[in-house]
């Protein structure tokens, strides 16, 4: 073995496309299950909320306009900068969870098969949600998915990196954008994951990653006028859950309660508003004029 | 008016000097040692030999897709065989420039076509069937859908590799292996595909390309396939049909075209003069959906032929592999010599015909852009699909002959409406008697849109998620 002093990473916040710390200037401890300390990650404030939601607006228009194609090419991309990095995934998801080599290698492949299968989805799922409605009278009217907006989520606590990307992937395939609270105890694979997107040609904004206490900022996040929806997966404690979701009715969120399991279709579908045009189609009404 | 200073593209794809037969996984020569060669049609030149496939071929190809179908990709699960596709898109891009300047030298289309629209629509059109491979439950055609097997098919030579695309990716993605006899005059693209099915580990048999003329298509059509896919001329596609008559094959058939282009007298004029010379002018003309009858209302007949004139003088005719050119050569001696016949045939029907005063290289074949006017719906240039660079023009008085004159044809596979009333847009899509109607646009293509024809343009549908139904037991 090297006697070479090795170089730790920081563990800092993924927002806007950028590594900040948190604005408040404080950090916690993260160890694994076994009590081995492993790196300080930054304790995200209300503003770094805040923060994490304005860069999320800010991009949700664009990444919405730009080709369903474009989208999934993006999401592929994703998906190959981790294969290239597994390795290190497996050793953090290991460190994290307490799980096996193998066991941990084998989450972070199903996380790249996962990113895989939603870049699939993005160019499909309008076509199988949306469709011509047979309304009675001369007009062509159609019905397609539209994204939410700007989604909030807090991620499994138990499963940090798999949960996390399970969550976070239909969101932004569907066209969203997503502010994420990673795991309070096991933040490190998620905050490394950052670092994937950022490099994945993916716009700085789509996905904000905090790290910190859920009881501290997730009610902040619920009550923000600005967000559209709000993923409690991650929220273990039920009255936290119901007060959150209590919050989030102040401004009539979408809200996915803790358990609910969906397919990848109803998670595409959970963060989907639906927009109906009807336009006349009759040579009477052209005939008129104006249309 | 500045003149174009010659643009050549400089990257030459490594083409072998010959190429076999792909069967399961290798190279191989014709069981009976026949070969054929490959011409670049803007010289003459010959490109390259390639093993012509006979029945033995066939025979061995069709036992491989059976194998490789049986044990390996049929029960592979849909997101590992997606991501096989997904891995041969992305090498597809990766090569793109290489595959678009041996297209343009095998076919004869313009580098700026072959570079913009062939290869990166067959790349989506992987990227997009791999991301179906494990989401067919969600495709509208049942719990389960199952794949066919074995599936043959034959494409033409306008668009060389983005119909193998168009082929392949749907038959793989839905669970089937393939058999694909590209057309005799272009096979480069289809065997550089090969050699990319190599690159990507695909497993043996999957893909099984086998290069040839009629005979070595009969041979496939008659074979023990499952599935019959084939995309090219109305009568071969009516022999098909006829030939497996009373078997237990599928079908689906994209075949010819005579599609109306309406423009109306409330029509953005500039817009659809620019939508009249890419219908008919893209790609030589040598595409089935070509908006090759011009129905134009009589009010703004003038003023339409007068800006179409202006704008076709403008059209650069000739070398391929020059980044200015927009109509390259025709794809061989045979199509040139039918487009010449049927164009003196609208000249002696009485049919005005006007060409602009472009050269023509003295090697190869070529046809100058051609304009008809004063065509009569009875005129064989109105009737039959001529497949080049020849426009006829109608005109109309109402919209509601507009519509009979566009339906007055046994095909039935596109259509382009030009009108800023949405509502006649409506109206007249309503009423065409077409799997695809453009409106104020023309030729356009995506993974995601079905593509197909009505009536004797055949049936069945490509893209999106109604074409994955021809590759399903459903």
């Amino acid at each position: 073995m090297s006697d070479r002093l090795r170089v730790k990473k920081t563990y800092k916040l993924y927002v806007g496309g950028k590594f900040p710390r948190s604005e408040s200037g404080r950090s916690y401890p993260v160890s694994s299950p076994d009590g081995t300390e492993l790196a300080n990650a930054a304790l995200a404030s209300r503003k770094d909320g805040r923060d994490a939601v304005a860069a999320a607006r800010k991009a949700q228009r664009p990444w919405a306009g730009q080709t369903a194609y474009l989208r999934g090419q993006i999401l592929y991309r994703a998906a190959e900068m981790l294969e290239g990095r597994a390795g290190q995934f497996a050793e953090e998801v290991a460190e994290a969870t307490g799980a096996e080599p193998d066991a941990a290698l084998g989450t972070v492949e199903s996380a790249i098969d996962r990113l895989v299968h939603y870049a699939g989805w993005t160019d499909k799922y309008t076509s199988v949600l949306g469709g011509a409605n047979p309304v009675a009278g001369p007009y062509f009217n159609h019905t397609t998915p539209e994204p939410l907006g700007v989604i909030c989520v807090i991620a499994p606590q138990d499963d940090p990196f798999l949960g996390l990307i399970e969550a976070v992937a239909p969101a932004i395939a569907a066209g969203n954008t997503a502010v994420v609270l990673a795991s309070e105890t096991k933040p490190l694979p998620a905050l490394s994951f950052g670092e994937v997107l950022a490099t994945s040609d993916l716009p700085g904004g789509v996905v904000n990653v905090l790290s910190g206490r859920a009881a501290e900022i997730a009610p902040h996040l619920a009550a923000h006028a600005d967000v559209n929806g709000i993923d409690l997966s991650g929220v273990a404690d039920a009255e936290l859950a119901a007060s959150l979701e209590a919050a989030a009715a102040e401004t009539l969120k979408v809200v996915r309660r803790p358990g609910r399991q969906l397919d990848s279709l109803g998670l595409l579908r959970q963060w989907t508003e639906y927009k109906t045009v009807w336009h006349p189609a009759g040579m009477a009404a052209a005939a008129g004029g104006g249309y | 008016m500045f003149e174009y200073a010659p643009a050549p593209e400089s990257v030459r794809p490594q083409i072998k000097e010959h190429y076999g037969l792909f069967v399961d996984g290798e190279f191989t020569d014709a069981a009976d040692g026949a070969d054929f060669k490959s011409v670049n049609p803007s010289t003459e030149e010959v490109l390259f030999t390639v093993a012509e496939a006979g029945e033995a071929d066939v025979q061995a190809a069709v036992a491989a897709a059976r194998r490789a179908q049986e044990t390996v990709w049929g029960p592979m699960s849909g997101a590992e065989r997606g991501k096989y596709l997904f891995r041969i898109a992305r090498l597809l891009q990766e090569k793109a420039r290489e595959f678009a300047v041996a297209e343009s030298l095998d076919n004869g289309k313009p580098i700026k076509e072959t570079r913009d629209f062939d290869v990166p629509t067959a790349a989506q059109h992987f990227f997009y069937h791999a991301g179906w491979a494990d989401k067919l439950a969600y495709a509208g055609l049942g719990a389960d859908p199952r794949p066919l097997g074995v599936i043959g098919q034959v494409i033409p030579w306008n668009f060389p590799l983005l119909m193998l695309a168009w082929k392949i990716a749907p038959a793989l993605a839905c669970g089937n292996t393939a058999v694909l006899k590209p057309a005799e005059t272009t096979p480069l693209t289809a065997l550089m595909f090969a050699e990319l099915c190599q690159e990507a580990d695909l497993p043996p048999g999957v893909v099984n390309i086998l290069p040839g003329a009629g005979g070595t298509g009969a041979a496939l059509v008659a074979s023990a396939v499952d599935k019959v896919a084939f995309t090219g001329s109305t009568a071969v596609g009516r022999a098909i049909a006829k030939s497996i008559a009373g078997s237990k094959k599928k079908l689906t058939l994209e075949l010819g075209g005579k599609a109306a282009n309406i423009v109306f007298d409330d029509a953005p004029i500039d817009q659809a003069v620019e939508g009249i010379v890419n219908g008919i002018f893209f790609n030589q003309g040598h595409v089935c959906c070509a908006g090759s009858r011009l129905l134009v209302q009589e009010s703004v007949a003038d003023e339409v032929l007068a800006r179409l004139k202006a704008r076709v003088e403008t059209l650069r005719v000739g070398d391929p592999l020059d980044k200015n050119t927009d109509i390259g050569a025709i794809n061989s001696a045979e199509q040139l010599e039918r487009i010449t016949a049927l164009t003196d045939t609208g000249r002696g029907e009485g049919a005005e015909v006007w060409q602009p005063d472009c050269d023509l290289p003295d090697r190869g074949f070529w046809f100058r852009p051609t304009v008809f006017t004063g065509v009569q719906q009875s005129m064989r240039i109105a009737k039959e699909e001529i497949f080049g660079p020849v426009l006829s023009v109608l005109t109309f008085r109402t919209p509601d002959e507009a519509i009979a004159k566009a339906n007055n044809t046994p095909y039935g596979l596109s259509a382009g409406v030009w009108t800023e009333k949405g509502s006649k847009i409506l109206w007249a899509a309503e009423r065409l008697r077409a799997g695809v109607v453009w409106a104020n646009t023309f030729n356009q293509f995506d993974a995601a849109s079905p593509f197909g024809g009505l009536k004797e343009s055949g049936y069945g549908r490509e893209g999106g998620r109604q074409g994955l139904e021809a590759y399903l037991d459903v």
